[in-house]
């Protein structure tokens, strides 16, 4: 029995990289016909499926045909006219084989659209869901505590889609309305990011500070010390790995989010020269284009996964290094 | 006036509970002696320690009846410190009325910056100030041989018992007149608790200390005045000797002989 249930722990434990693993080759794999056509250079090149003939005359970049728009319905025109270009390119893609011309896929624009987006949500959500942690976990009494912690799980656990619809329909005409802009941007896409993840971050924020022993916070009013030191010196760096911990998390959330981000992105090929244009992201260029993808086309959407995938992989790792390690 | 503090007629009641945790207690805590607590788990020495700083209010709810007095910085008086109200007061009385907790709390922090961190809570600034009285505490602590040459690394590097005469140190940087040790050594192995009763007994000769113990050797070895309570009250408070040797009252001889608690 004893055997039997260490032995189960133990498949369990390297399943984890079996998983990773798969992952990663398949990922790798279906990736390699766009990595051998574009290489590197698929990162720094900001052009998305564009047919470029080899005596380049005139490139008509397919974002111009996007006009701004103002309100949630002219953005869901818009958004119709951007996925028949689509249509079109990828259909153009099967014919062009014979030609002397070929389309330029590069990741340039949903890379920066999505770092933006996450560091955009970050800045935005870790002074709030800080200031609620600590709220909950040293300030408040716990009749007041105790109702909302609930609610901050119950926010936790809503649907990214949900925020997306409350962000397309609410929010960003709101943003808009303060910063001027369209109503899908990069701006309101790191909003709602912000948004839906300080619930998260708040409750393992929360978490963390919550293992900060009595005694020890004791120790500090008893050398007295006011609440705000106390908070500052001991409960803070005390709690520290955990709190850096529930910021990865949340950053990792963020990166990756889908739903939300593809409601209120706008999903244009185009650089942002302000914050209130709208953009792309790898996730919601992923989901927007998977259904009409085929051959090289397919391929540089696993390309652009993978650079999601070592994104993601790279900013855990980076933390845990640098973050966790002084102690 | 040769008493430091002295509780007086105290009663005291947890927030929400029905019946108060001590009650009618009169305490006396004679200058640069050690008095000492025993009683049996329960019996309200740690919550009557934890009064005397008036670190129950960092909670709220909880009643205090009776008197607490604390002998003024300049010896003419007394001042009852159950009627402080401001923050300010509660500072200023928690930095004359160290305290030691059961388990070691090194802060999240440097050696050096535990020792110095009541000291800069308090406004001093001036590195060169700051270092000697790091140094001095440390020595009045016997800890500075062991960690002179690493003052710069985490406290909670520290073994558990250099740990707790950290925490001292940490105590009497701040040039308390009365040190609170809530079980101090409760945590500790034998050798490390051996060198907190023989820093103890030193320290009384700067130091009013009232110590809450388990270990009854410990109070008769160390202390110059017991205190016994059992289930709120205090039954017999005396010289340690006559607390030991002869006690007046049958409770504080069957707790004393081993015969319950």
């Amino acid at each position: 029995m004893e055997l039997i249930f260490k032995k189960l722990a133990q498949i369990s434990a390297s399943l984890l990289f079996v998983i990773l693993a798969a992952t990663t080759i398949v990922l790798y794999l279906s990736a390699k016909p766009a990595i051998q056509e574009f290489g590197a250079g698929f990162l720094f090149e900001s052009r998305w499926g564009v047919e470029e003939t080899k005596n380049v005359s005139e490139v008509v970049p397919n974002q111009e045909l996007v006009v701004d728009g103002e309100d949630a319905d002219d953005f869901m025109e818009d958004e119709d006219d951007f996925i028949d270009d689509e249509d079109f390119v990828t259909d153009d893609d099967t014919e062009s084989e014979t030609n002397d011309s070929e389309i330029i896929y590069g990741a340039l624009v949903p890379i920066i659209g999505t770092i933006f987006s996450t560091l955009i949500a970050m800045l935005f959500s870790i002074p709030i869901a800080m200031g609620i942690a600590v709220f909950l976990s040293e300030i408040a009494s716990a009749t007041l505590a105790k109702p909302i912690s609930i609610a901050i799980e119950l926010l936790a656990s809503i649907p990214s889609i949900i925020y997306g619809m409350w962000g397309l329909f609410y929010f960003g005409p709101f943003i808009a309305d303060i910063f001027g802009g369209n109503t899908v941007s990069l701006l309101v896409a790191g909003l709602v990011l912000g948004v839906m993840v300080i619930p998260f971050m708040a409750a393992l924020s929360r978490d963390a500070i919550g293992t900060v022993p009595d005694m020890l916070k004791e120790s500090a009013y008893a050398m007295g010390a006011t609440k705000l030191e106390v908070i500052k010196d001991v409960v803070f760096p005390y709690a520290k790995s955990g709190i850096i911990g529930s910021i990865i998390l949340s950053f990792g959330r963020a990166l990756g989010e889908t739903m939300a981000v593809a409601f209120v992105i706008g999903g244009v090929y185009q650089f942002v020269g302000k914050v209130t244009d709208p953009t792309n992201s790898i996730p919601v260029v992923l989901a927007n284009s998977f259904a009409e993808s085929s051959g090289l086309s397919l391929s540089v959407l696993f390309y652009l996964a993978l650079v999601l995938f070592v994104m993601s992989f790279m900013v855990i790792v980076v933390a845990k290094h640098y973050l966790l390690r002084r102690k | 006036m040769k008493n430091m503090m002295d509780v007086q007629d105290l009663t005291f009641t947890y927030s929400g509970a029905p019946a108060p945790s001590l009650q009618n207690i009169s305490l006396p805590v004679e200058k640069n002696k050690v008095t000492a607590l025993i009683g049996p788990s329960g019996c309200g020495k740690s919550t009557l320690l934890r009064a005397m700083n008036r670190i129950h209010d960092l909670y709220p709810g909880h009643q205090y009846d009776g008197v607490i007095n604390l002998l003024d910085s300049d010896k003419k008086g007394y001042t009852d410190i159950l009627t402080l109200k401001s923050e300010a007061e509660m500072i200023r009385l928690r930095q004359r009325v160290g305290m030691i907790f059961q388990k070691p709390t090194p802060f999240p922090m440097t050696i050096f910056e535990n020792i110095a961190y009541g000291l800069r809570l308090s406004g001093v600034k001036k590195r060169a100030a700051l270092q000697d009285v790091v140094e001095q505490s440390l020595h009045d602590a016997a800890l500075w041989n062991e960690v002179k040459d690493r003052l710069n690394d985490d406290a909670r590097g520290l073994s558990g018992g250099q740990q707790q005469r950290l925490c001292i140190a940490r105590a009497i940087a701040l040039k308390p007149e009365v040190i609170l040790f809530d079980e101090p050594t409760s945590a500790l192995d034998p050798i490390s608790t051996l060198a907190i009763e023989e820093m103890i007994s030193e320290l009384r000769e700067k130091y009013s200390i009232c110590i809450v113990t388990h270990n009854m050797q410990q109070a008769a070895r160390i202390s110059d005045y017991t205190g016994f309570m059992y289930l709120g009250e205090m039954i017999e408070y005396g010289q340690t000797d006559n607390i030991f040797m002869k006690p007046s009252k049958k409770q504080t001889e069957d707790y004393i002989s081993g015969r319950f608690g």
